[in-house]
């Protein structure tokens, strides 16, 4: 994966199709402590204690078209490489949290790219789900949450052309200003 | 910084075209691969594509959607095209160049764009 972004939007299916009504997607730089975290939480299924430990491995998936499931042992290594971790938690019947975390001025970091793509996409596909995103930098930041959207828009869905386009510009504005953030 | 604040008009502006979209069920589907192969493949920006080009036209009865691992791992980005009536076509290694192509010949005039279709490919 060329981005943290495309990470992100393939983690959030496995929460997506884990039956979540709330997938929770939230990015944290700090330049103080040099790290890139991130955090996906989810209100799905759940998975049992060896589950969790087991999903790690590259060789266990719950699909059934092949017997390889790449999307967390790619992110894990990819965070571990960058002297970074990666932890998972998972109560059946709860959900599940993920964070990955980076040195954020490791050279192999991958850039986030482009976020906002990510975020929309996953909003277009699954209009009746609720995700919350947030990325701050150095403690300053800002949120989207689609309850908020939904309440503004009534019976407008969400997966209308220019909600969406909205959104694209929204996300893409917003991550603009927190590149400008001044170093601490 | 920008805010959601706009969002109220815009919802004005569609509340009126709302019934136009209402019959979708019935409409054309295109299915994006977005699996951990598919995205690494460069689905995303296929999807994006398809999104863009669909709304550009204002093709209100297709749907853009999302589905896992198809199990051909090594043609992907793969792209399923279900249009009522017809037989489901399917799409290889798509990239965002071949999306408009796509949509103008296969959704908007009905014939499918058979060199990038999984036939050419297997």
């Amino acid at each position: 994966m060329k981005e943290i972004s495309l990470h992100i939007l393939d983690l959030a299916q496995n929460s997506i199709r884990a039956g979540a009504k709330t997938v929770a997607i939230a990015l944290c730089e700090d330049r103080q402590s040099d790290t890139f975290t991130v955090t996906i939480e989810d209100d799905g299924t759940g998975m049992s204690k060896e589950l969790a430990a087991a999903v790690l491995s590259p060789f266990v998936t719950t699909r059934t078209t092949r017997k390889v499931g790449l999307g967390i042992p790619l992110f894990a290594a990819g965070c571990e490489n960058c002297e970074g971790s990666f932890t998972l938690e998972s109560t059946p019947g709860k959900g599940t949290k993920m964070v990955g975390t980076y040195r954020l001025s490791h050279i192999d970091r991958p850039p986030l790219g482009a976020i906002w793509d990510t975020i929309v996409l996953l909003i277009q596909a699954n209009p009746l789900l609720r995700f919350c995103y947030t990325h701050t930098l150095d403690g300053q930041g800002y949120a989207l949450d689609t309850s908020e959207v939904r309440t503004i828009l009534g019976e407008v869905p969400l997966d209308t052309p220019e909600v969406t386009s909205f959104l694209t510009e929204f996300i893409r504005n917003n991550e603009q200003e927190l590149r400008e953030v001044p170093k601490p | 910084m920008k805010t959601l604040q706009e969002l109220e008009a815009i919802r004005q502006k569609t509340l009126n075209e709302l019934n136009l979209r209402k019959n979708r069920e019935d409409g054309i589907r295109v299915v994006v691969g977005l699996a951990t192969c598919g995205i690494a493949a460069g689905a995303r920006p296929v999807m994006s594509a398809f999104v863009d080009e669909i709304n550009k036209r204002q093709l209100n009865n297709v749907t853009v959607s999302q589905t896992g691992c198809i199990g051909l791992c090594r043609l992907e980005p793969i792209v399923e095209v279900y249009m009522p009536g017809k037989e489901k076509v399917t799409y290889c290694k798509v990239t965002p160049e071949q999306v408009g192509r796509i949509v103008a010949e296969h959704i908007v005039n009905g014939n499918p764009v058979v060199e990038h279709t999984i036939g050419s490919f297997e």
